[in-house]
């Protein structure tokens, strides 16, 4: 079982390195959000210091979903994921390994670049070592349910415009214990709580989701 | 012996009946042509037969147990090849081919992929990248399967689509061989190809 999810994480990371331009769109589209802010509106430090931890975690949220699509459309597409819902393995076990891939290769570079942006914003310290811990806690989750969204979506027609109003929504809690913690951190304030809360989201969607994006997979298929 | 048991199957897609009460056994050594009109339902009954879709009724069952639940065994014992290949087009044939019996429960060592790419006329090809291939060499990767595949039921879909005689005659010997073997094999096809079979029935959806 281990080894089928090895192999799938493999295959999906070869891709990957041989389509590079769509992971470096995702990192682009990152910076580029989480610089619109400081140009928008006042470029003051203390300012800049206090928008930092929600401007850069909706960044990441939207980097993330701009790259949901790409997790099944292209297997959609070919016949792989057929050949998948067919497979002796179970498709959730199968799905499990394409989020994982998806997580590293389009959030994982995010919360590495994350820690650049946040000095940008002043972040320094704890709070720095905050936001990236966060995002490392936090991303999973947004892969996980991003998944679902991708899956019901798919193949309908509309599906890019469907799939934000239906993730983001579900995104919020993630948002708000992922920034909670920066703020927490910047006031002096113990973020233990936000951790722990980060992490009962990334084990709820990781005990739920590939369940749920199987089912929607195979709704789709038919 | 499993064998293959379907029963008073019927499929409706959008709003259109596309067939209803098909039943026939498919025993060992057996070959089943499906033929009909585009849009008649070939593919979605092949499409049922493998489990992704889910009849509006009837049966399908493999050694007595159904399809369409979890069944393990015949997810093993089965192989379907849809007109879509299947096939990544970024990465090379032999590494499309490994995954995909992999993916299958096969053994996908690296001779076993040479043997299988050598018999479809593609070992040249082996390190190309799928995209650059044409429908025809597609298709040939796509059916490499077959000299890999220990599954006893075939489901084919347009097999025979967009080869070239000569792959045509190979893919028809093969079949062949599987059919002897004891296996057996269901397609859906618009050209009659000569396949010799100890039993060859005909399913003409209309």
């Amino acid at each position: 079982m281990a080894a089928i999810l090895i192999e799938i994480v493999r295959r999906d990371l070869l891709l990957a390195v041989r389509r590079s331009a769509d992971v470096a769109t995702v990192l682009i589209f990152f910076v580029v959000v989480a610089s619109l802010f400081p140009l928008a509106g006042n470029p003051d430090p203390v300012v800049l210091r206090n928008l930092a931890p929600g401007v850069l975690w909706v960044s990441a949220l939207l980097a993330c979903l701009l790259s949901l699509p790409r997790i099944f459309a292209g297997d959609y597409a070919d016949g792989s994921l057929e050949q998948m819902a067919i497979a002796p393995q179970p498709l959730s076990l199968l799905v499990l390994g394409k989020i994982f891939a998806h997580w590293l290769v389009s959030a994982l570079p995010l919360v590495l670049l994350a820690p650049l942006l946040g000095l940008q914003y002043g972040l320094q310290g704890e709070p720095l070592l905050v936001l990236v811990a966060a995002l490392l806690l936090g991303t999973p989750t947004l892969s996980l349910i991003g998944a679902i969204g991708a899956a019901l979506t798919l193949g309908g027609r509309g599906g890019g415009a469907l799939l934000p109003v239906l993730v983001l929504p579900l995104y919020i809690p993630v948002l708000i214990f992922g920034a909670g913690a920066v703020v927490a951190s910047q006031a002096g304030l113990e973020v233990r709580a936000y951790f722990l809360l980060l992490g009962a989201c990334f084990l709820l969607s990781l005990v739920v989701a590939p369940w749920a994006t199987a089912v929607a997979l195979r709704i789709a298929l038919e | 012996m499993s064998k293959l048991t379907v029963e008073h199957l019927a499929c409706v897609r959008g709003d259109r009946l596309l067939f209803k009460n098909i039943s026939f056994t498919l025993d060992a050594g057996e070959l089943l042509y499906v033929l009909g009109d585009n849009g008649a339902g070939k593919s979605s009954l092949l499409r049922i037969l493998c489990g992704i879709l889910i009849p509006e009724q009837g049966r399908v069952h493999w050694g007595g147990q159904d399809v369409s639940k979890d069944n393990e065994q015949y997810r093993l014992d089965s192989l379907f090849i849809s007109h879509l290949n299947g096939l990544k087009d970024d990465l090379s044939v032999s590494e499309n081919l490994r995954f995909a019996t992999y993916l299958a429960g096969e053994d996908n060592q690296e001779v076993n992929v040479n043997r299988a790419l050598d018999a479809v006329k593609l070992q040249a090809y082996a390190h190309e990248r799928v995209g650059s291939l044409s429908q025809g060499q597609r298709r040939r990767a796509s059916l490499a399967r077959l000299w890999i595949s220990r599954a006893r039921l075939w489901l084919l879909d347009e097999p025979f689509a967009a080869l070239d005689t000569a792959s045509i005659a190979i893919l028809a010997e093969r079949l062949r061989q599987h059919l002897q073997a004891g296996g057996m094999a269901i397609l859906t096809t618009h050209q009659q190809v000569d396949i010799q079979a100890a039993v060859v029935h005909q399913l003409k959806i209309a």
